[in-house]
């Protein structure tokens, strides 16, 4: 078959089922993006802004497990989904970001729209390549979406320059199968390794169960559950990893960490045996490293091996794909009865892992999360951005079902959750998804109100307006004695007479009336009485709707464990 | 702080190069030396590193080396025996005076002349690191002009 470039790359996406690519055009795109003009199989959504396209192809991604894809041009539309990678690649997340590039006679000569993406995007990227010619064009597609989707995934960048998107390959076809030397991940867990920690498990006295997005990636949970039922190990998961155990089910107990509940990081630091599977020890769950899980040895299940010991150093290794560890761990381990250490795990849990003083007067924003989980009977999608609110999401909404949360776990992203929502709706059709933001991210990303209005994405925008860059705003008031620098988005600037609460400026945008200039249905709750109908008058809208909560703008979120201290030096509010 | 000597085989693809060093870099580690050539098969070349730093984060870079996608195998001579080889270049001054001299002194390590002019004598020289150390400690009084080593490169000493 005679193709052009263009056309190949297109093809490619519709041989990998891709179903909607998010993406902006620009100079050296034009011939790809003149093939999608005509091209049925796929849908093509126009963002506002680059960084968008990478985060509503990543936010896919994370809700269907399928590889996402962004399409953007040369030069600043690349530069611009650099974060979109970054956020993808700290979260392992499949993705494939097609970036044109100036025509290969032009390559280092500071042409116009030039920049050396390949060499930018390299530390954040599972891999990338610049094309150089056309008849590698067809088998490097392959290899992106075969690198991007198995081993430990990550996004993978494809580097096109213009000249090879205009020119004709005769013969094309595309590579049924892909084979990479260099690159054959190690899916199965050694069997002698699996039953050493089979062994491990039967002779702990206080086993602790530690989770994370690897459950997820994998498809595990299903394994995951019947592997707690058996051993009554309880559970923490990390917040990438939440969702992959159930949220409500008794041997949970919630994330551990900086903002973690009691009950998981005193299990951390009690337990005997820790048994990891596919989590990375992130600092913001370790707390001080040196004392971290003190008592434990250490099983880390994991599919990458650079993963084992690089924080924690570990007893048992098992590297592997977490589904086919558990259903391998699931024949050989013995079955582990409830016992004391489970009791007084579950007394540190108590009636409900994590605590806060709700108000008549002023709307707290944990109970604008309770609402929303009543609201949409806990069956929502939501995406979050980055702060406070991410951190109450994680703790107040019950997380049943893996891809339920996308959230930017390790690059801790604003802006992110917006677009994220957007390739969520796109991939769950008719599953509500709601982006739970505080007034400071939403404003990272506001403009992809148009992309939600114009393509009528079903996306509840839910702003929790406390007037703060609050999460900023609780480390200076916890450690820097109430230094507000920069953290008010009333003043933009410091008002040495600051007085918090009894501020009289006015609070910059108006939200409801943003939304309605961009088409989207808004609507604005002040007081407690109104929370519960804001949310039903969003839902009910068939398509975006934007809630504003005017939230308590100096609440905390507890407990906390201050970096570097370890995880039972817990400060509560 | 331990000095390790590894060895990679990779694709000999552009950026791989950048690809490798970036583990070092980005971690703030200096690479005391680097050497690249194609093997016998030309789409592979073998880089032969070396570099001084904390025992577990080189352990750790070794296990991110073997992540990358053009590696095709790293091997860190820190647990097996190795034979290591450095090459140096060096222009000497010397006058009709002690030309003897420096020849003579050259015998004794080995080295080879490669250059005379009437100023001056460009000598080569292959051995260890520490050998080639002591013919520049040798040297020196005589004015050396000019040192251009090679970095390392390693063999085991027997095949696994």
């Amino acid at each position: 078959m005679r193709k052009t470039g263009a056309q190949i790359v297109i093809d490619a996406l519709i041989q990998e089922e891709v179903e909607v690519v998010f993406g902006y055009p620009g100079g050296v795109v034009i011939p790809i993006f003149d093939v999608l003009y005509d091209t049925k199989e796929l849908k093509f959504v126009l963002t506002r802004h680059e960084q968008a396209a990478a985060h509503a192809a990543d936010g896919y991604s994370r809700a269907s497990g399928k590889v996402g894809v962004c399409l953007v041009t040369s030069g600043p539309g690349a530069t611009n989904i650099m974060t979109g990678l970054a956020t993808a690649y700290l979260d392992s997340i499949p993705m494939v970001a097609i970036t044109g590039q100036v025509a290969s006679s032009l390559l280092g000569t500071d042409a116009f729209q030039e920049a050396d993406i390949v060499g930018i995007s390299r530390p954040i990227t599972k891999h990338n390549f610049l094309v150089k010619s056309i008849q590698e064009l067809p088998v490097l597609m392959k290899q992106a979406f075969h690198i991007a989707r198995t081993g430990r995934p990550g996004p993978v960048l494809i580097d096109i320059p213009v000249d090879i998107s205009r020119a004709v390959l005769d013969g094309y076809q595309y590579p049924e199968t892909v084979s990479i030397r260099s690159y054959k991940p190690n899916l199965h867990g050694h069997p002698r390794q699996i039953q050493r920690a089979a062994e491990a498990i039967a002779a702990a006295k206080k086993p602790l169960l530690f989770t994370g997005g690897g459950i997820i990636h994998a498809g595990a949970h299903k394994e995951l559950l019947e592997f707690a039922q058996k051993t009554n190990m309880p559970v923490t998961t990390t917040l990438m990893g939440l969702g992959g155990f159930p949220g409500e089910h008794p041997l949970f107990l919630g994330m551990p960490g900086m903002h973690g509940a009691k009950a998981a990081n005193y299990a951390i630091q009690e337990c005997d045996l820790m048994v990891s599977i596919g989590a990375r020890f992130d600092d913001r769950v370790t707390g001080f490293v040196a004392k971290f899980a003190p008592n434990a040895s250490i099983i880390h299940m994991d599919v990458d091996p650079a993963a084992i010991s690089k924080i924690i150093k570990v007893d048992i290794p098992v590297v592997g794909d977490a589904k086919n560890i558990l259903i391998e761990l699931n024949k050989v381990v013995k079955e582990r009865a409830a016992d004391s250490w489970n009791e007084k795990v579950m007394k540190w849990k108590g009636d409900r892992l994590f605590h806060y003083t709700d108000s008549q007067d002023v709307i707290k924003p944990q109970a604008v999360i309770e609402a929303v989980f009543r609201e949409t009977s806990g069956n929502a999608i939501i995406c979050t951005e980055v702060g406070q609110h991410q951190m109450w999401t994680a703790q107040y909404f019950k997380f049943n079902r893996p891809r339920q949360l996308l959230t930017s776990g390790g690059l801790g992203t604003m802006g992110f959750g917006m677009p994220a929502a957007m390739g969520a709706a796109l991939s769950n059709p008719g599953v509500p998804v709601v982006d739970i933001a505080g007034d400071g991210s939403i404003q990272m990303n506001i403009q992809e109100l148009a992309t939600l209005s114009i393509n009528r994405i079903p996306v509840k925008i839910c702003i929790l307006n406390n007037s703060y860059l609050g999460m900023v705003r609780q480390w200076q008031e916890l450690f820097h004695n109430r230094r507000y620098s920069s953290t008010c988005l009333r003043g933009g600037y410091v008002c040495k007479d600051c007085t918090g609460t009894e501020c009289k400026r006015k609070y910059i945008p108006d939200f409801v009336a943003l939304a309605q200039s961009y088409g989207v249905a808004a609507f604005r709750a002040e007081k407690v009485a109104d929370v519960q109908q804001v949310i039903r008058d969003a839902l009910a809208v068939d398509g975006p709707a934007l809630m504003e909560f005017v939230v308590t703008p100096e609440e905390n979120v507890f407990p906390m464990v201050p970096a570097g201290k370890p995880l039972d030096e817990i400060l509560e509010g | 702080m331990s000095v390790h000597t590894i060895s990679i085989l990779v694709e000999n693809h552009s950026g791989a190069l950048s690809r490798i060093s970036g583990l070092f870099s980005s971690r703030g580690y200096n690479i005391t030396s680097l050497t690249v050539a194609e093997t016998d098969d030309p789409t592979v070349s073998r880089m032969t590193i070396v570099v001084d730093g904390e025992e577990e984060i080189l352990e750790q870079i070794v296990k991110q080396l073997n992540r990358l996608i053009d590696v095709i195998k790293v091997i860190d001579f820190e647990a097996e025996p190795l034979i290591e080889r450095e090459m140096v270049l060096l222009r000497v001054d010397s006058s009709n005076a002690n030309r003897h001299e420096i020849v003579e002194l050259g015998s004794i390590f080995s080295a080879r002349i490669v250059g005379v002019a009437p100023s001056s004598m460009t000598l080569e020289m292959t051995g260890t690191k520490s050998s080639i150390n002591d013919f520049i400690t040798m040297l020196k009084p005589y004015g050396i002009k000019e040192i251009v080593r090679s970095g390392t490169i390693a063999i085991a000493q027997s095949r696994k």
